[in-house]
């Protein structure tokens, strides 16, 4: 069936698939830099997010161990969660958070693979994150892949079996916006799984291009944590979201050079 | 006996499982993962699993994270 705007409106008919599981929301959060967990679970909400990326980290012996957590403002009933492998800069360490983040969340083996290169550009290790991926999907993990704006490097990820292709738009936490969309592009066209953008996005129009450009969706937490209000962009970034991806499927005129009448030129009176 | 406990030494009384661990840390019915010696430990053998001495033992929990450090 066609997907028109009315479709689009009427039946949630243009799903997210990203291994076997459908999605309605094309937005993808991360849960940290927020100032507290209500503010998280605003913004998550207003975002319309139905994935979150959360962190694996040692609890904090000593403290109070029944303070509200993540789990509890955000139910895994409700989110599906993407554990990610943030801050680690080896093969051994994503694998290991890997592993205890599926025994945390009772066999859960839906991740989100990074493997950083680099502390000041936090790019990714791409021969580490190759090697970490084998070893997860080996191991029965579905892997979403962070990686760089690379079209082969994309393209090697989808053929070894990651579930989910995710360049960077730029830098982690930056916020410099889509620095290469006609590599993105290719990425797109080359795509055997879905191509998300992950990383860089700075404000809505950003996610909107990601989008218009054919992405299948748009991850970022900074974008949306570190505005002056979060929960108010984690709206905009929501509808930006979705009107990229019509503007996408809509598909837009062509550019031209000049200029081009849009009234009739016939019955002037002048 | 003494463990590494999330990169800190701690000392206990008496020999102790991962359940009785996590019990003295007020973390049991919790949703933690364990790690012991860099091999997970699954909640369904938490009772029966005995520490030993010079273990390093790693108690982690989801908290929010994105896609930063």
């Amino acid at each position: 069936m066609a997907v028109t705007a009315e479709t689009i409106h009427s039946t949630p008919n243009d799903p997210l698939v990203i291994a076997g599981k459908a999605y309605t929301s094309r937005l993808l959060v991360g849960t940290g830099k927020y100032r507290d967990l209500e503010e998280t679970r605003r913004a998550v909400e207003a975002s319309g997010a139905e994935i979150v990326t959360v962190a694996i980290r040692r609890t904090n012996i000593g403290q109070n161990p029944n303070e509200p957590s993540l789990l509890d403002v955000l139910p895994p009933s409700k989110y599906t969660y993407l554990p990610n492998t943030a801050g680690c800069f080896s093969v051994e360490d994503a694998v290991r958070t890997c592993r205890l983040a599926r025994e945390l969340l009772d066999g859960h083996d839906l991740v989100k693979l990074e493997v950083l290169g680099d502390e000041k550009t936090l790019f990714p290790d791409i021969p580490q994150t190759l090697a970490a991926a084998e070893i997860l999907i080996k191991d029965g993990f579905k892997v979403m892949v962070y990686t760089n704006d690379d079209p082969i490097v994309a393209k090697r990820f989808a053929e070894m079996g990651c579930v989910a292709v995710m360049p960077l738009a730029a830098p982690i936490g930056s916020g410099l916006g889509i620095r290469n969309p006609y590599n993105i592009r290719f990425i797109v066209e080359e795509a055997k799984v879905p191509i998300l953008v992950d990383a860089g996005v700075g404000t809505a129009s950003d996610a909107a291009i990601a989008m218009e450009l054919g992405c299948d969706g748009v991850l970022m937490n900074t974008a949306i944590a570190a505005a002056r209000n979060p929960v108010l962009m984690a709206h905009a970034m929501k509808k930006a979201v979705e009107a990229g991806r019509e503007a996408y499927l809509a598909g837009r005129m062509p550019r031209k050079q000049y200029g081009s009448p849009s009234s009739p030129l016939g019955g002037t009176f002048f | 006996m003494k463990i590494q406990l999330n990169g800190q030494e701690k000392q206990f009384n008496a020999p102790l499982t991962v359940g009785a661990l996590l019990e003295q840390l007020g973390l049991t019915g919790h949703r933690v993962a364990v790690e012991v010696n860099r091999e997970i430990v699954p909640r369904s053998r938490h009772e029966g699993y005995q520490l030993h001495e010079d273990d390093r033992v790693e108690v982690v929990f989801a908290i929010g994270g994105g896609t930063w450090r």
